[in-house]
This record gives structure tokens, sequence and C-alpha cells, in this order.
């Protein structure tokens, strides 16, 4: 135990005696949330909109006033030429085309299909689907209207209509910070756990240092442990910060146990930086690890289902998903910071936690080779 | 001249005599593109759905089948209580719980007007907004075709909708320049931040201070390799989103070509600044990795749309380089349009590439502390 202890001391001399890595461990975080989590939203602002109206009538115009009267589009522009609306998308100006022909008043008229022509931008797949939507909703209400007005108010309010209610429960105003903080502040505890840890390892081999280690009769699992607890206090650390600040800053709500957060947190912190360590013993330079944390650490993020969701992915990532420690640690950010889940609730995660935390501790143990 | 050659050389042979990291560097750019390209997604599929029918009648079995069937939505399962819907939500059995109230049907063929609630899990947010704008459509298409049985009403206006650059509605569009930008600037900086302060932490540093190369040459001497391999490195990309995403470069290859060697060089200044300003070798890559990737993801528009941000943040994301080279490279290689359109961001980009230059340079120490 006494040993453990000393190698402990000396990981947390080393570890501060960088003065920089010393401070940017917990200014970083600081700065990053501050900075990045009111900036994330996906809320769908106002969509640009450039009419092209070939027609000029009242109708048309009604139309177009209907447009700009909803909440969801700008006119930004209005042209008669196709050729300029295409050079404003080009040139991002706007996002939709709406394309009203010639004879677009003349077929409402004498009660023929009237035909409009919509060009979205579609290299975001998904804005696209949703601003073509928004329209679809502005031109079923204006067909509605014309609708009524053509047969008088009696028959359209036969009309079966369906009315629809929205509610968002656990985040009533689809506050983004509420659900990016979580995410952004598991990153920040995930990178620096792991590049730092494996770092660390992989330094001691390059400069030799680590060879003073081998001849001691300090036991392996001793000096893994002491190169993971420095690392396992700093985290929960940063986690606290980031909690004050998710408090103080942008008035999160805690609906569940803070000592439940912080014991999943413990063993997802064990669980990274027994990956880091079994990774950083495949790794002879710095350059290597950094290479391969910066590997990992992307595609832990991306996969987290932390900005995209995770239910979106295919079936087979999905499955591959469950060694990705960041995946069960936003599970249970989210359900207990946000929905007041308890343990019962989150026991899958937790145990797939322990197992992986277990799993690759033990794996790093073994690939620790003192006599290498 | 020749010794400036002489000192590319030895950057070389350091280079190609670690023979993993020669692996991991060509291999990272195209494992990432490939995984991202299939998996990552922000729009939302078969999201799992319950329903609260308390009116159980011919309508909304028809409703609740036409969602489901959509592809957006997947039947979770149908709970009978107002009580269920919290277990539900709370336990992530389902995104969204559907409620018809009681006599729903009737209501709606018989009164004209019937209302349904959609209750979705606000604890993500965009999973929520997708959910229920596309059951919002799914319905309003329902009652269009309610309309035309019953109300036997045609709608006058119809429209016909194209969608531009991206007609199959391709989520790669969206996900394969992203990732082709983020993983340039990290591995080009990443690469370059670590040389100098390697020589540094080695102690070689001193070898190099009492040649006769002067600092501008030691930095370009480092920049080079780095070059040529990351112009292999996106030459590789590219094949690779061709041939894997059919991914079309619409515009002008050589002038696409132009561009990246434009947005490589910003890249690898920069690491060279951050290998000028650091001590430790640990302390270079803790500031490319955890100081530089968050931003470079979240404030790029690669994910996050930057005109969704509160005000002031297109400020901050402006002085991010990815923002200008996602612009230039879905212009080229989706838009298909040419110089004209992206000279201002190749403008702002050669801008800050000869910034990071000239501050490496500046800051570069020829004597030891």
């Amino acid at each position: 135990m006494r040993t453990i202890l000393y190698l402990i001391r000396k990981e947390f001399i080393q570890i501060f005696r960088n003065k920089f890595i010393g401070r940017a461990i917990f200014a970083v975080p600081i700065v990053q949330m501050l900075l990045l989590v009111p900036a994330l939203t996906f809320e769908l602002k106002k969509v640009n909109l450039c009419v092209i109206d070939r027609d000029m009538t009242p109708e048309s115009r009604s139309l177009i006033s209907q447009l700009s009267g909803s909440t969801f589009f700008r006119i930004t522009h209005t042209t008669s030429s196709e050729k300029e609306a295409l050079a404003l998308m080009n040139n991002n100006k706007c996002d939709l085309i709406l394309h009203l022909p010639g004879e677009f008043s003349k077929n409402i008229g004498k009660g023929e299909p009237a035909k409009v022509m919509v060009s979205v931008n579609a290299i975001n797949a998904v804005t696209a689907q949703l601003s073509w939507a928004y329209l679809n909703g502005v031109l079923r209400d204006y067909n509605m209207n014309l609708v009524a007005g053509n047969a008088g108010m009696a028959s359209a309010s036969s009309v079966p209509r369906i009315s629809i209610v929205n509610r968002y429960w656990y985040n009533e105003m689809l506050n983004y910070k509420y659900y990016m903080l979580p995410g952004i502040l598991g990153i920040l505890v995930t990178a620096i756990g792991f590049l730092l840890a494996g770092l660390n390892l992989v330094r001691e081999k390059e400069i030799g240092t680590i060879e003073q280690i081998n001849v001691t009769p300090v036991r392996k699992h001793h000096f893994i442990i002491a190169k993971m607890f420095p690392f396992l206090v700093i985290g929960l650390i940063d986690l606290a910060i980031g909690m004050v600040i998710g408090k103080i800053a942008f008035d999160i709500p805690f609906e569940g146990s803070i000592a439940l957060l912080f014991l999943a947190s413990s063993i997802f912190l064990i669980a990274v930086l027994g990956l880091a360590l079994f990774f950083s013993t495949f790794s002879s330079s710095q350059q290597q690890f950094m290479f391969v944390a910066f590997f990992f650490l992307i595609i832990f993020i991306l996969m987290s289902g932390i900005f995209t969701p995770f239910e979106s992915m295919p079936v087979w990532a999905q499955k591959i998903d469950i060694i990705n420690p960041v995946v069960h640690l936003m599970k249970i950010n989210r359900m207990v910071m946000l929905k007041g889940s308890a343990f019962s609730d989150i026991s899958r995660e937790i145990y797939s936690l322990i197992i992986i935390a277990i799993a690759f501790t033990a794996l790093a143990v073994v690939r620790y080779r003192k006599t290498a | 001249m020749k010794r400036f050659l002489g000192f590319v050389k030895k950057e070389f042979l350091h280079i190609f005599r670690d023979f993993r990291t020669l692996i991991i560097l060509f291999g990272i750019p195209v494992a990432e593109i490939v995984i991202f390209g299939y998996v990552v997604s922000t729009d939302v599929r078969d999201a799992n759905i319950a329903f609260l029918d308390l009116s159980k009648d011919e309508i909304t079995n028809k409703i609740s089948d036409k969602i489901c069937s959509s592809g957006f939505f997947r039947r979770a399962e149908d709970i009978h209580s107002y009580d269920d819907i919290d277990r539900v939500l709370k336990a992530g059995n389902a995104k969204a719980v559907i409620v018809f109230g009681d006599n729903f049907g009737h209501d709606l063929i018989s009164g004209g007007n019937a209302s349904v609630s959609i209750i979705a899990d606000g604890s993500e947010p965009n999973s929520a907004t997708l959910i229920t704008s596309y059951a919002t459509a799914i319905l309003a298409d329902f009652t269009t075709e309610l309309n035309s049985i019953y109300g036997n009403i045609n709608l006058p206006v119809q429209s016909e909708v194209r969608m531009l650059y991206n007609p199959e509605l391709k989520g790669h569009f969206m996900f394969v320049p992203g990732v082709i930008t983020i993983v340039l600037i990290l591995i080009c900086a990443l690469m370059t931040s670590v040389t100098i302060t390697r020589e540094k932490e080695f102690g070689t540093m001193e070898v190099l201070l009492v040649s006769p190369l002067k600092p501008v040459q030691i930095i370009f001497g480092k920049v080079m390799p780095y070059f040529f391999l990351s112009f292999i490195n996106v030459i590789t990309i590219l094949l690779f989103s061709w041939f894997v995403f059919s991914l079309p470069v619409k515009g002008s290859i050589a002038l696409l070509l132009a561009e990246s060697m434009l947005y490589i060089l910003l890249s690898l200044s920069f690491g060279i600044l951050i290998s000028t300003v650091s001590k430790t070798m640990q302390q270079a890559i803790f500031i490319t990795l955890i100081g530089m990737m968050l931003p470079t993801i979240l404030l790029s528009g690669f994910i996050f749309p930057i005109e969704n941000m509160p005000k002031g943040y297109d400020w901050v994301a402006a002085i991010f380089p990815p923002k200008y080279f996602i612009v230039i490279i879905k212009n080229i290689m989706i838009k298909g349009t040419g110089f004209i359109y992206i000279w201002k961001e190749t403008l702002i980009l050669a801008a800050m590439t000869v910034f990071f230059i000239v501050m490496s340079v500046r800051n570069f120490k020829i004597r030891l502390q």
C-alpha cells in the first residue's frame, strides 16, 4: 500500500511540474464549456427564401405574404429570373427558391391545379426536409383558405381537421444547453484523461525512465493503478467544476442524485483510463500514441450520440458502440441530470461500464511487461 | 540551398523511420471517413414511438399504421394510461408518445375536429424537434387524404419539389466534407506541433541551433516533408470519397487540389506555431488535441450550422479556419461553382497561413533557455 502511495505522489508531482499542463487541465474545460455550450443548437432559425413571382397577381402576393408572416421563413429576395435565384443559392444567400409560374392565378380561377416549383438546397438533407415540410404546411393552410373561400364558411368547418398539441417533457422549452452541457463536459473529461494518462506512460518509455521503475520491486498492477489514480482525481474535479458552471452560468436542472452521477463517472473514468493505458502499451513514442488517441477520441465523440442521435446509426454500429464508454456516460448523464432517473433505470449502462473498466484495466496490466 | 536540402532529407528520414506512425497517418483519415460516412447522421430514422390510444377506432389505427410505416418511426409499445408516459420516456424505451383522446375518430368525422398530442422526450432536443416535425407532416398528409375521401376536396395549389445538389438526400454530402476538413487540420497540426518540441525535449535542438541554418529554413524544412505526406493523404481521401460514397467533384479538380494545398499549408504552419511556443511534446499535443479538437468540430459549421448560433458567434467562428474550407470544398465538390464564389474564403485562408508562418519565425528562439 505504501508503495502505491509513493508512486501516486510521484505521478502528481510529475503532472503539475509542467505549469502549463497543471493549469490547462482545469482552465481548458472551463473556457470551452463557457464558449461552446451556448453556441450549439440545432434549432432551425428562419430559412432564407427567394421568390420568383412570374404571376404578380393578388393571389400570388397573398401566398407570399402568408409565407413572410410565418415564423419559419424570411423572404430575402424577390426576382423574376431563375438564373439570378440559382446564383443566390450558389452564394449561400438563400436556401429555398419558390417559383410561382405565370399562369398561377389563372389556373386557380379555372379550378385547375396550379403548380408551384420549390427548389431546396439539399446539401444538408435534414434541414432540407424540414424546411420543405414547413413550406408544405404553409401551402396547405393557403389551400384550406382557398377551399373555404370558394365553398363558403359552412362547408369549410365540416372539413375534418386534426389539431396537434406538441409537448416536450423534461425540457419544456427545448433548451439545447441542458442537452449539450453534459455532453461537452463528458467529452472534455474523457479527452483529458485519455490523452494525458496514455502520454504519461509512453513518455516514460520514450525517455527511458520506465526502466528505472522496472528494476524496482514495484508490482505491475501497482504501477498501472498509480498511473490511473491521479487522472481519476483530476477527472472528477473537472466534472465537479463543470457541474458548478452548469448550475451557475446555465442554470441546468439536477433532477437526480449527484452521488449516483459521480459514482457512474468514476467507473467511466476508470474505463477510459484503462483503455488509454492499454493502447499506450502498443505505442513506443508519444507521437504514435497521439495519433492513436486522436483516432479513438474522434470516434468516441462522434459515435457517442452527443451531437447526432444514437438511434440513427445503423444497427451494427450501435452494437459495436457497446464498448464505447462515452455512449454509456452520455445516457447516464442525461438521464440522471435531466430526467431524474434512478439507479434501476441506468443499471444496464452502469454494468456495461463496469465490464469495460475491468476488462481494459486488466488487459493493460497483462500487456505491460516489466522485462521489455 | 544544399544545406537546406540536406535538412529536408533528414526530416524525411525521421518520418519514414517510424513505420507505425506512417501507417496510422495514412490509415486514420481513410478509416474515419468510411466510418462516419456510413455511421453518422443527424437525421432521425426508426425512432421508437409509443401510442396511448384511448379511442382505439379505425381512424386511430390507420394513423398509427401510417406513422409506423413511414420509415421514420418504429412502434415501441402500446401503453394504456397517462401514468405510463413518464415510465416509457424515462426508461428510454420510446422517444415520443402519441396520445389519441377518447372518441377520436368520431370527433374527427362528425365533429370535424379532433386533437392529438405528441409528447416528445425533450432531453434530446434535436431528435425531439425532428420527431414532432415528421409526425406533424404525416398527420397533415393524413388529413389531406381524408379530405379527398370525405369532403371530396381537391387542393388548388400543388407543389413540386426539387432537391438541389443532393437529390437523393444523402447524409454523406454533409458529413464527408466535414470529416475531411476536421481530420486534415487536426492531423496536419498534430504532426508538426511535435516536431520542434521533440527536438527541444530530446536535446537535439542544440545541434540544429549551432548549425548555420536560419530559423526560416528550419521551419520550412520541417513543413516540407509533412506537406508532401499530407498531399498524398488528401488524394487518398478524395479517391475514397469518390469510390466509396460516390461524392462527386462537380467543379474543377485542379482548383480543389490547389485549395487543399493551401489548407494543408495553413494547418501545418499552425502546428509549427504551437510547437514553437510549447516546452514539451505533452504540452504541444494537449494544446492541439484538447484545445483545438472540440472548437474546430463544433464551431466550423460541420455539425452545427453557424447561422443558428447566438449573436456574436459568427465572429468567434470566423477565427477557425475549418469554417472557410468547408465552404470551399462544398462549393467545388457538390455545387460545382468556380473560384469566383470562393475567392473571399481563399483569401482569408491565405492570410491566416502567412500570419502563422510569420508568427512561428518570430517565436522561434535561437537561444536555449
